[in-house]
């Protein structure tokens, strides 16, 4: 391991003092230590940023927003009540991801800004333009990972749960940097590769996550919200698919509707087709399965093949099902998954 | 060496379900692990891992990893210490061939082609980062390929003969319906939470291992080997074992080099791999394709069972899954045949995992049979009954004791086999998730090795016993102490137990499920012969209440002698030994099957395993909700252990049939899931509604216990249940494991 110098910055302006090219920000750990051992990411510096005060609070306002603080651990926002009341995709995607332990660990921020699991990226021998700018992508060479939204120079797919309801519910981003303090959209916050594979998000060198909000209009949602992760194991495994479906519903119609999916792009990915189709339908099996074929508009030639692909289409019809039924009382025992009640009585046909 | 601590519960000998011995030093990080031993002046040595599969290293920048603040030293094949042992011969028959830089050739991703040396952790892991190897690559070779299969030659340790029982090919010609069906197992790494590990000391030409093992003698004459010394001269520690699974059984090329650098070095050296370089150097269950071609006649009576394993081996060694030899045991066909074949890829040797060759045999059988007796029209139970076997298939020979029929019964009772529908597809939960059950037979061999022991009758009526027995976590140390206090006559508490000790007489090897009737056999010939001493003593001691009865009309309970006939003649163990200069006595043991015991019975422990899984009908994933497995495995010393250790193997079932596979890079031949996030395992939430029943047999010819091992069966069976459900739920078969959810998507 690169030998560092370890930081613990006593306040925000302290911790945006210290970052220099090479400095790495540590919250949780959980991707950054891992990183660092096997010899992906080299900081000189780790600055821990877990001892600035006021980073750590989860605030909900009565007009139905909410602010919550980078630091919040995973499993302490997943756990609050009057937070999974009120944004109950978000709690479900939060506890469907990683492990107990990691949870524990993880913080928002950190969440936000995960590296991908691409094997060759975690692989410092191979080629990898994100790790190493103009080295070729190995993954290309294998038929690549994405299904959509990938390039030539990267095709890695965006790992969190989180960020599909945060995108779906416009969540925003704030950031303190050397310019001071500013405001990301989060549909903006993560970037295609395209050329540039190497910047993962619009974030500026030295900028750090303080805080995320909800906004209002979010909680709307929170009669007619499900969070789908489609995977071979049910638990501490990465998606398949994935997908984050919210409805309004009024007078048997649908009057705003929410839809993005993970585990196909190179960031959590949002269908508006899907939702301006659903806007003034009755829910119902017929026009999910519309709406969801909407999901892979676009997607790579190469991709049409892939079993992937149906998986995806049908993760978001089945995502859109489970909302229209209505968010379960308290989260479900097995978080984002179909298997709700595995001790179920079983029928013969 | 280990002290282990006295156990918790009291007055509780064989059949008594104790708990672990060394369970709360184990959860209380108590226990320290061969790893955690840190002489002064410890060295840490890290492997430089290969890239590629095939090719040779061209360059490594020795100069600037060794530049690096910390590295003591960096061996490569150019300067790498010359070792007595030549690797490409084997030390003992159940050894391979290892890697430990003796050129620059590359012959799997994952060897060790440099080793660092530093005096931190990290230090190592810069340096080894500084060599920046260059290749000269070939194209490698990693998926079986019929067109490279040749026969196996036979050779013992896997190199499994082929076997013909009857005419096949008239057996195949009698059939009225016949079933030829090919399927596929993928490779898998042992995954140990404890990963490999050694601390290495030399005094001299006398060398001091800390070094997790399941076979702690046979890795001594093995490392004395390697280094030209003396088998005495090595002295090795195994206190505990964060699990082994038939790995830590093999001396590998990383633990070899680590210790060759302690000597070259004149400092203690510490290896401990990193997860991701399990794969490779220690072992791994290679994939299989195997076809069965099974006929039956008009009364379904199997006329024959065919079945054709081929199987991955490295380039350099053969170790080729015994897979066929799953079938030859189990149903009364009138003509068997095994037969197998290899393929060498450029992968690290294939070893013994885990139910080696009966694990993957058993997943296509189990599934063959199952749609045998779909082509039949009859319930797969009911076939498998239909074909039982009274005697072994193909000799003829009597089990030593049989009592499959009542796990049929038991489990399927237990399971509601009865209320299964015929036809697939046919059941949903209330969520509308398909339902299916399937069941497999469950067979695994009873096989013992070598052991000895010695028991120590101290003059407070305590005792000690020892044997260097290995503890992988299956709680053998536990069963074995409750084995020994029986054979003193003492309550366990009364017992002290010593072992993992190299110092300590062999206890043989922990694997093929055969370590408690192998060990425990030694200690209980050691814990009779001091009984038979003791009563000599009582018997001839005219003070003694004993006086004058014969010795074989004495036995020991309760830390008493007494009079088989007549009770009211008893003496405590401390009275007479008080009498008897207040000396302690000793006795030795050891145990081994005699080969003619082995001729005359077949041996081994039977079970079946039912299985329910639910299918998502849409986004086909799948889950195992129920596992009824019931065993017959002779006696049972500890019913928790060795429920603890059938319910490891049923999980560990449930893994080979939807998670474990190894992903090479089709490019560089590298294992692309090298992690434990990768690698899937179940975790707590796929492990539903699990359930082991035992049945009891009374087997006087197993051995003199009457044990017949439960650490491998589980996997059997378990795996062609679920895939049986499977079919039984959606009405798909899926020829492959780990079935995946791409496999029930296509259309």
């Amino acid at each position: 391991m690169k030998p560092f110098d370890f930081k613990q910055p006593a306040t925000l302006e302290q911790a945006l003092t210290l970052w220099h090219p090479g400095a790495a920000w540590l919250g949780g750990g959980t991707n950054l230590v891992d990183l660092m051992k096997i010899g992906v990411a080299r900081p000189d510096t780790v600055i821990d940023i877990t001892r600035i005060p006021g980073l750590s609070e989860i605030d909900l306002a009565d007009d139905g927003s909410a602010r919550i603080g980078a630091l919040v651990k995973n499993s302490d926002l997943a756990d609050h009540p009057g937070f999974a009341a009120r944004f109950p995709m978000v709690a479900e995607a939060l506890l469907s991801g990683a492990s107990g332990q990691l949870r524990n660990a993880a913080t928002l921020g950190g969440n936000l800004m995960q590296a991908p699991r691409c094997p060759w990226f975690q692989l410092p021998e191979s080629a990898c333009n994100r790790r190493n700018p103009g080295s070729g992508c190995d993954a290309r060479q294998v038929g690549g990972l994405a299904l959509i939204g990938a390039s030539e120079g990267c095709s890695a797919i965006h790992p969190s749960d989180l960020c599909v309801p945060l995108l779906a519910l416009d969540a925003v981003v704030e950031v303190a940097g050397p310019d001071g303090h500013r405001e990301v959209p989060f549909a903006t916050l993560h970037r295609l590769p395209g050329e540039h594979p190497e910047t993962a998000t619009t974030l500026a060198p030295g900028e750090l996550i303080v805080a995320l909000r909800l906004p209002a209009g979010a909680a709307r949602f929170a009669g007619h919200a499900a969070y789908l992760k489609v995977r071979e194991r049910t638990s501490f495994a990465f998606a398949l698919t994935s997908a984050a479906a919210a409805l309004e519903l009024r007078d048997g119609r649908i009057t705003a509707a929410r839809l993005a999916l993970g585990g196909i792009a190179p960031k959590p990915w949002r269908v508006p087709e899907a939702e301006a189709l659903l806007i003034g339908q009755p829910p119902g099996a017929e026009v999910f399965a519309r709406a969801a074929a909407h999901a892979l508009e676009g997607a790579d030639p190469a991709a049409r093949k892939n079993w992937r692909r149906l998986l995806a289409i049908r993760t978001a019809q089945k995502a859109l099902h489970m909302a229209a039924l209505g968010t379960p009382e308290t989260l479900p025992a097995l978080p984002g998954s179909v298997f709700r009640s595995p001790a179920q009585e079983v029928s013969h046909a | 060496m280990p002290e282990i601590a006295q156990p918790f519960r009291f007055g509780s000998n064989a059949g008594q379900p104790v708990t672990r011995r060394d369970g709360i030093a184990k959860v209380t990080g108590a226990a320290a692990f061969a790893a955690d031993t840190a002489p002064a002046g410890l060295l840490h040595a890290l492997c430089a891992p290969a890239a590629i599969a095939r090719g040779r290293v061209t360059h490594l920048d020795i100069a600037r990893a060794e530049s690096h603040p910390g590295v003591v030293r960096v061996l490569t094949p150019a300067n790498r210490p010359f070792l007595e042992g030549d690797p490409a011969e084997k030390p003992t028959m159940f050894s391979f061939r290892i890697e430990v830089l003796q050129d620059d050739s590359v012959r799997y991703a994952g060897q060790p082609i440099a080793m660092v040396l530093a005096e931190t952790p990290e230090a190592a892991a810069e340096g080894v980062r500084l060599l920046n190897p260059q290749y000269a690559a070939e194209t490698p070779r990693v998926t079986l390929d019929e067109e490279a299969a040749y026969p196996v030659e036979p050779g013992g340790f896997g190199r499994p003969a082929a076997t013909l029982h009857g005419d096949i090919e008239a057996a195949h010609g009698a059939a009225t319906r016949a079933l030829d069906v090919t399927y596929t197992t993928a490779p898998q790494y042992h995954n140990a939470m404890e990963t490999h590990a050694v601390v290495a000391e030399w005094t001299g030409d006398r060398l001091h291992l800390a070094l997790p093992s399941q076979a702690l003698a046979m890795s001594c004459a093995a490392y004395a080997w390697f280094f030209g010394i003396p088998v005495e001269n090595v002295t090795l520690s195994s206190p505990y074992l964060g699990g082994g699974f038939g790995s830590k059984a093999i001396p590998t090329g990383p633990q070899v080099l680590a210790i060759l650098a302690a000597r070259v070095l004149g400092r203690p050296v510490k290896l401990m791999l990193p997860r991701a370089q399990m794969f490779g150097p220690t072992g791994h269950r290679g994939a299989t394709r195997q076809r069965l071609r099974l006929g039956i006649d008009d009364d379904f009576a199997l006329t024959a069972l065919d079945h054709d394993s081929l199987s991955e081996t490295s380039s350099f060694d053969d170790f080729h899954e015994p897979a066929a030899n799953a079938s030859q045991g189990l149903y009364a066909a009138q003509a068997l045949r095994s037969t197998h074949r290899g393929v060498r890829l450029d992968v690290g040797t294939p070893g013994p995992m885990r139910a080696p060759g009966e694990a993957s045999g058993s997943a296509a059988l189990e599934c063959a049979m199952d749609e045998m007796a779909e082509q039949a029209g009859l319930d797969p139970l009911a076939f498998r009954l239909l074909n039982y076997a009274e005697t072994e298939p193909g000799t003829g020979r009597p089990y030593s004791s049989k009592a499959l029929r009542d796990c049929y019964r038991l489990g399927a009772e237990r399971f509601g086999w009865a209320h299964r529908p015929l036809t697939p597809r046919q059941m949903r939960d209330a969520e509308g998730m398909l339902v299916g059950w399937g069941m497999g037979t469950a067979l695994f061999p009873a096989p013992m090795f070598q052991a000895q022991a010695r028991a120590t009758l101290n003059p407070d009526g305590t005792a000690l016993v020892e044997t260097a027995a290995a503890d992988m976590g299956q709680g053998a140390w536990t069963a074995l102490a409750q084995i020994a206090a029986d054979a003193l006559g003492l309550p366990l508490e009364k017992v002290t137990f010593h072992s993992g000790h190299s110092s300590l007489p062999d206890g043989g090897v922990a694997g093929g499920s055969g370590h408690t009737a192998t060990a425990g056999g030694a200690l209980h010939a050691a814990g009779t012969d001091v009984i038979r001493q003791l009563a000599e003593i009582a018997t001839a001691d005219p003070a003694s209440p004993l006086h004058g009865a014969g010795n074989a009309r004495v036995a020991a309970r309760d830390g008493q002698l007494f009079l088989v006939d007549d009770e009211t003649r008893a003496e405590a163990f401390e009275a007479i030994l008080a009498r008897h200069g207040g000396q302690s006595l000793t006795g030795g043991g050891s145990a081994a099957r005699p080969p003619e015991d082995a001729q005359r019975h077949a041996m081994s422990s039977h079970g079946a395993v039912f299985a329910e899984v639910k299918v998502d009908p849409e986004l086909c994933q799948v889950r195992v909700t129920r596992l009824v497995g019931a065993f017959a495995a002779g006696r049972i010393i500890n019913p928790r252990l060795a429920d603890s250790q059938l319910y490891g193997g049923m999980i560990w079932g449930i893994g080979m049939a939807l998670h474990e596979e190894a992903h090479h890079d089709p490019r560089t031949g590298r294992v692309l899931n090298a992690d434990l996030a990768g690698y899937h395992v179940p975790v707590n939430a796929d492990v539903t509604g699990l359930e082991v029943l035992t049945v009891h047999e009374e087997d006087p010819h197993v051995n003199i216990l009457g044990i017949k091992g439960v650490g491998e069966i589980g996997v059997t069976g378990t795996v062609g249940a679920i895939g049986n459900a499977i079919w039984h739920a959606t009405g798909k078969r899926i020829r492959r494991f780990p079935i995946r959810i791409e496999d029930l998507l296509a259309e």
